[in-house]
């Protein structure tokens, strides 16, 4: 199962970032975003490319109010 | 007005430095910002909610404002230096306000987990300006270590105590040769301007304008505060003295003896 920002996404493992962007109605060029899979920074370049394992685990994060 | 502030080769003609959280609207943030003057802007980093109304970039790009990334709600050194490098990612900037919290009901720094993020974070490029504790020591530790500046805390985050132990602050100005912030427990004006007058180089606030009743007098007092300090402590103030000293000269008194 491919989790996005803790819930399951329904995507298929060989998806790529581009899918979960458009998902949360942002794409590959939305400013102001950053994508973790598994724990490890995935750089903007390489969303388009990058492929969803089974069981990955995403977080897209944003700027927010804080601190 | 030349006394600008300097950390790591920017410079800032404001020495007040805004926290984005608590406030009711993106609206009243933006007008907070005016009313601050304040030219460099903590933003946390959150999960994309799709249902969020407006765009906290947009507005803070529109207030021609830096943004200042913060690993706020980090425990570990390990997700504090994840989130840092994600923020570099989303907001191409190597600056970083890095907080790493030893608990939830003090959200006090948690020293070791710190100083491991901040060795982490500055070998690999980052401009970092940890949040820490009012003890020199740590201060000059992290300086050793390449911060670019200290953000020592007055008292907890939020709590609007104002600063607990002043001497610790003014022996962290003497301890370390890069900007010192006074970050967290700032309540109201005045606590701002003694940041000031102890000799820190800014002051750091957020909830103490975010929550006033009117956040955007608030950011204007803070402004003036943060000058009037910075003022104040460049004119060099009297001694304490115990006795009083007459302002005016004996020298011409009449004599109204009879």
């Amino acid at each position: 199962m491919i989790m996005v920002n803790g819930e399951n996404a329904d995507l298929q493992a060989g998806e790529t970032l581009a899918a979960v962007l458009v998902r949360l109605g942002l794409t590959i060029t939305t400013q102001g975003v950053a994508i973790a899979v598994d724990g490890e920074v995935v750089p903007r370049a390489g969303w388009e490319t990058f492929m969803l394992a089974e069981d990955a685990r995403v977080e897209v994060l944003t700027a927010m109010q804080g601190g | 007005m030349t006394d600008s502030l300097r950390i790591a080769g920017r410079t800032l003609r404001s020495r007040l430095l805004l926290g984005t959280g608590g406030f009711p609207s993106l609206e009243l943030l933006a007008e907070a910002i005016a009313a601050s003057g304040s030219e460099l802007v903590t933003v946390a980093l959150r999960r994309v909610d799709p249902a969020a109304r407006g765009s906290l970039v947009d507005v803070l790009s529109a207030a021609r404002v830096e943004l200042l990334p913060n690993t706020a709600g980090c425990y570990t050194a390990r997700d504090a230096v994840l989130t840092a490098k994600l923020a570099r990612e989303a907001f191409q900037t190597d600056w970083v306000k890095l907080e790493v919290i030893g608990d939830e009901d003090t959200l006090l720094p948690d020293a070791p987990e710190l100083l491991r993020a901040a060795e982490e974070l500055v070998d690999d490029g980052f401009v970092v300006l940890p949040y820490t504790t009012d003890d020199p020591i740590l201060a000059r530790r992290l300086v050793d270590m390449g911060c670019a500046a200290v953000m020592p805390l007055g008292s907890p985050i939020g709590s609007g105590m104002g600063i607990r132990n002043p001497y610790n602050i003014s022996l962290i100005r003497e301890a370390v040769d890069v900007p010192v912030v006074l970050d967290a427990g700032i309540g109201t004006a005045s606590d701002a301007a003694l940041a000031m007058e102890l000799g820190c180089d800014a002051v750091m606030a957020a909830s103490a304008i975010a929550r006033a009743q009117d956040p955007v007098h608030m950011a204007r007092a803070m402004r003036h505060a943060v000058e009037a300090g910075r003022l104040a402590r460049t004119a060099g103030r009297i001694p304490r003295r115990l006795y009083a000293t007459a302002s005016t000269p004996d020298e011409g008194l009449p004599d109204f003896s009879t």
